[in-house]
């Protein structure tokens, strides 16, 4: 609140101070994931991209801030709806292509699809599809550099407000907050888990509440601004790299698209729609960009066209590649050769 | 000296604790001076300070913990506090853990113990046998020690191994089980155990019912007949060859094993001996397994629910008059 009072003093004195130091890296990474998702979209209505697509159309403000603020050493372990966040948090474009259409190039080769996607010896852990499950992992990792005696590392994991509704968020919650480790967790509540809505995901007044039942520090955001998405995800890094206990931070949004492309979320209400936390945040990012004057039309132009010139870059290398064989494949779950089970 | 398969345990950890800065302890109340619900960490937590912790009621966060952990270059060992609640569990053992190399081509060395299998007056709940479970899905080694010696070099190589390990520790044989001494070294993970050699029926088994088919080959052969008993030792990787040589000198073959009989291991023994070594076969392969219910409370029905050496023998009796 205060924070959000001083944004707003800092605004009329001068125009042209953007509301957060890295607003606009952030807004050049949110427009990338949207202008990326969009082009998977398209592919995925022309035939082109076999499974699904899950976009985070509304949700990049939220996201960006998740990625923005880790540096090499941290741990991230990102969910649904995070491409802005691990863009900027490292993840090259191609990956995102290659895993999406398949290439045998790409870090999942072929094996896994879409948003099951990282590289965990960097850092960006791959998420399996069971909700609530990273949680523990990201906590096990910070463990693990506490033993090795690295200094000044952090993790953060997102989850949905659906997510948080299992045991395995709970008890990664719960573990994460015994061991004191450095972590934040940004539970963003879309509103909707595919398609239930709030009243049926949960009873508590606000998930934020949780936060002090965990030993968390909590913190609430409007998921719709993005200034306020870097003041507070950007704080509650700084909270725990700083030694403060675990961190809860609760975004609100609406999701801006299906559950995932199949979906015409039909089921979202009109009245929803109008609620204040319904906005699209990559176009109240663009807005303020243009009210405070803090880049030109011609310069959000060529950002605009950077991005896509990014994203067909990044599936045009993806497309030319070749897709994985089965007959190359070596079909093996396990590292150690010796040890596989030769089963016919 | 004597030492029991506990002990050895326990040795074994305190072994890896000491050789290997990556190795820690993670379960519940393995940690303080308590040492573990069977005392398996006995003295740990005081030896290496900080390196025995103490879990939350979580077997889910614990395995999740032990993943990323082993995901920054350490090697966890989880202790479930009975092999049962590993059940909740289950989607980070089979569906991260298992699936991580495969994915990510990252491997993920975690080895969780499963005090495992029946004591008598356990019930339905502190008795499940889940090797045949965790085998069941990829991505996963599956041990089934049931000697002194094999439970510690097995678990010594179980934390070396760059994969998931489940490592299915049997509580009859923690008191019950007794060595002079711990070897220096083991047969490799992935090879079976000629127990005893034989001529005339070959009976397949691992764990605790090893011993109680070693007792029926004994018996049998004060009547002059020879068994030959083989210890899998792991029930994933599965030593098919040692089996087929075993069959190709017998051509009879009893799979026993204490997890329940719907799938599982002995029925993989079972089929791909008859797959790969039809020919070798002189009478219909059997097999005996738990009975098809929980597992029992009261010692008369526990006794019955399990393979034992009254089941074992009569199987065994058929296939030798075949
Ligand atoms: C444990 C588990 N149960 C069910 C699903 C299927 N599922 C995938 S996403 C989803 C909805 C998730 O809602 P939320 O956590 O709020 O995230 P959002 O999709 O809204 O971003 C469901 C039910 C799953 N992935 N994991």
């Amino acid at each position: 609140m205060l924070q959000t009072a001083q944004r707003s003093s800092k605004r009329s004195i001068s125009k042209k101070a953007p509301p957060h130091e890295r607003f606009l890296e952030a807004f050049r990474w949110m427009l990338l994931a949207r202008t990326l998702e969009e082009k998977l979209v398209s592919l995925y209505r022309g035939g082109l991209i076999t499974g699904g697509v899950y976009v985070g159309r509304g949700q990049e403000a939220v996201s960006v801030a998740c990625g923005l603020f880790l540096q090499k050493g941290d741990v991230f372990a990102p969910l649904i709806r995070d491409q802005a966040g691990r863009s900027a948090f490292g993840e090259p474009l191609v990956d995102v292509a290659r895993t999406y259409l398949g290439s045998r190039q790409g870090p999942m080769r072929g094996r896994d699809g879409n948003i099951h996607r990282g590289r965990p010896r960097d850092g960006q852990f791959a998420m399996i599809s069971h909700l609530g499950a990273m949680i523990s992992v990201a906590v096990g990792a910070l463990m693990a550099k506490r033993f090795k005696g690295e200094k000044n590392f952090v993790g953060l994991t997102c989850i949905g407000e659906g997510g948080m509704q299992t045991g395995s968020a709970h008890e990664g919650l719960n573990i994460a907050a015994v061991e004191q480790v450095p972590l934040v967790v940004v539970a963003t509540n879309n509103h909707y888990a595919y398609s239930t809505p709030n009243e049926r995901e949960f009873a508590c007044h606000d998930l934020v509440d949780r936060a002090k039942g965990y030993g968390f520090e909590g913190h609430t955001i409007d998921g719709t601004d993005l200034a306020n998405c870097l003041d507070v995800i950007g704080g509650a890094v700084q909270r725990a790299r700083a030694g403060r206990p675990p961190q809860l931070v609760v975004a609100s949004i609406l999701r801006l698209s299906g559950h995932g492309e199949h979906d015409d979320a039909s089921y979202v209400t009109e009245e929803i729609k109008r609620e204040p936390f319904a906005r699209d945040c990559l176009k109240c990012t663009e807005k303020t960009i243009v009210d405070l004057n803090l880049a030109g039309t011609e310069t959000l132009r060529e950002w605009r066209e950077d991005a896509a010139a990014q994203v067909d870059r990044a599936i045009s290398t993806a497309q030319k590649e070749a897709a994985p064989e089965a007959d190359e494949e070596d079909w093996r779950a396990i590292s150690m050769r010796d040890l596989v089970d030769q089963v016919e | 000296m004597s030492i029991t398969y506990l002990e050895a345990i326990r040795e074994a950890q305190a072994k890896l604790l000491r050789d290997d800065d990556r190795v820690f302890i993670y379960g519940q109340d393995v940690g303080g001076s308590f040492g573990g619900a069977f005392k398996a960490t006995k003295g740990l937590a005081k030896e290496f300070p900080g390196r025995v912790l103490n879990t939350p009621i979580s077997e889910d966060a614990m395995v999740g913990t032990a993943i990323g952990a082993a995901l920054e270059g350490m090697r966890p060992i989880v202790e479930m506090q009975f092999a049962d609640f590993s059940s909740t569990a289950l989607n980070q053992i089979l569906n991260n853990a298992g699936t991580h190399y495969w994915r990510t081509n990252v491997p993920v060395p975690i080895t969780v113990r499963l005090p495992s299998g029946g004591t008598k007056g356990s019930g339905p709940f502190h008795s499940q046998s889940m090797e045949s479970l965790y085998a069941h899905y990829p991505g996963l080694i599956v041990m089934t020690p049931a000697t002194v010696e094999d439970v510690y070099t097995m678990l010594i190589e179980a934390v070396a191994i760059d994969d998931p390990v489940v490592f299915c520790e049997h509580k009859y044989l923690y008191y019950h089980l007794k060595a002079d001494k711990l070897p220096t070294e083991g047969l490799p993970t992935g090879q079976a155990r000629i127990a005893r050699e034989g001529r005339d029926l070959t009976i397949v088994a691992y764990s605790a019912v090893l011993h109680e088919c070693l007792a029926v080959a004994e018996q049998f052969a004060r009547e002059g007949f020879e068994i030959e008993v083989v210890d899998l030792r792991s029930v994933k990787p599965l030593d098919t060859d040692t089996v087929l040589a075993s069959v190709a000198r017998t051509g009879r073959l009893l799979c026993v094993g204490e997890s329940f009989p719907w799938g599982g291991a002995t029925a993989e023994v079972i089929a791909r001996v008859t797959s790969e070594g039809f020919h070798l076969l002189d009478a219909a392969p059997q097999r005996i397994n738990a009975r098809d219910t929980p597992i029992p409370y009261h010692p008369n029905l526990w006794a019955a629910h399990r393979p034992n050496a009254k089941t074992i023998a009569a199987k065994a009796r058929n296939l030798l008059q075949e």
